[in-house]
């Protein structure tokens, strides 16, 4: 099963309605062993298409490793399909390297309906789990850190919108 | 002197768990086959049967991919950190579809 805060759900369907009609995909990061998400990592899509993610390599090295610096590791994983479920395709399964992430999937195929699931992928095996989405206790305990994202609309409240 | 080689998660069953290995060799090519002397299998996940590097990993050399120095055929040097990770990627796309998409490996 995935516990995840809802801020982080927020997060990544956000992160996905932006880059849509093209693939979005990130990490979210927390200590290693914890199997707890604590830290959102947006990742540019390398191959910007709508129908394919990839991490660029050299942002990758550089988010794995400051990673490993802070005692972290993926705990999860997510894309986007925009057009079709959010079931792992053949070349998702084909590409799923770390055994023990939770591999995140949203369609943003309905612009009004959130759809989420999440897997595992172990040697080619797709598991779906359950994903249980916690209410959001401290606002401040999640960090997103925004890496070569174009920044993100700030709507404050006083915008008179 | 050596050259440290990063072992990621998926790739330590031939490693017995370490998470950091020793090798020595002029290119990457020859790092891959005498890391392959002691840690068997490790080599075939890396490199396909037509001699290149498999698409599913990034290796780096240092702080540069190894595709944009040669592929197989990077120069390495003892004291150099040899860095593996699982490349992320996928999509809705069908495979060969993809293979036909990315950027051609070097090499």
């Amino acid at each position: 099963m995935l516990r995840i805060d809802r801020s982080f759900i927020d997060a990544i369907v956000a992160h996905a309605r932006r880059d849509h009609p093209d693939e979005a995909c990130g990490v979210v990061a927390g200590a290693a062993g914890s199997d707890t998400p604590l830290r959102h990592i947006p990742m540019d899509n390398a191959a910007r298409s709508m129908t394919f993610y990839e991490f660029d390599s050299m942002q990758q090295l550089r988010v794995w490793r400051d990673m490993e610096d802070r005692g972290e590791e993926p705990v999860v994983i997510y894309h986007s399909h925009t057009a079709t479920e959010a079931y792992p395709s053949r070349t998702d399964i084909s590409f799923a390297g770390e055994p023990d992430a939770h591999y995140l999937l949203v369609s943003t195929r309905r612009p009004d309906t959130e759809e989420i699931r999440s897997f595992r992928i172990v040697d080619g095996v797709v598991t779906e789990e359950p994903v249980e989405i916690t209410a959001v206790v401290d606002p401040h305990a999640v960090q997103s850190y925004m890496f070569g994202q174009s920044p993100t609309e700030v709507d404050y409240e006083c915008s008179g919108r | 002197m050596s050259i440290q080689v990063r072992i990621p998660t998926i790739l330590r069953s031939h490693t017995g768990g370490a998470k950091v290995v020793e090798g020595s060799g002029d290119t990457l090519d020859a790092l891959l086959s005498d890391l392959d002397n002691r840690h068997a299998g490790l080599r075939a996940r890396l490199v396909t049967a037509d001699g290149n590097l498999h698409r599913f990993v990034n290796v780096y050399v240092n702080d540069e991919d190894v595709r944009f120095l040669g592929a197989l055929d990077a120069k390495v040097s003892d004291g150099d950190t040899v860095t593996i990770l699982p490349a992320v990627a996928g999509g809705a796309f069908g495979f060969a579809a993809v293979a036909a998409l990315r950027r051609p490996v070097a090499g």
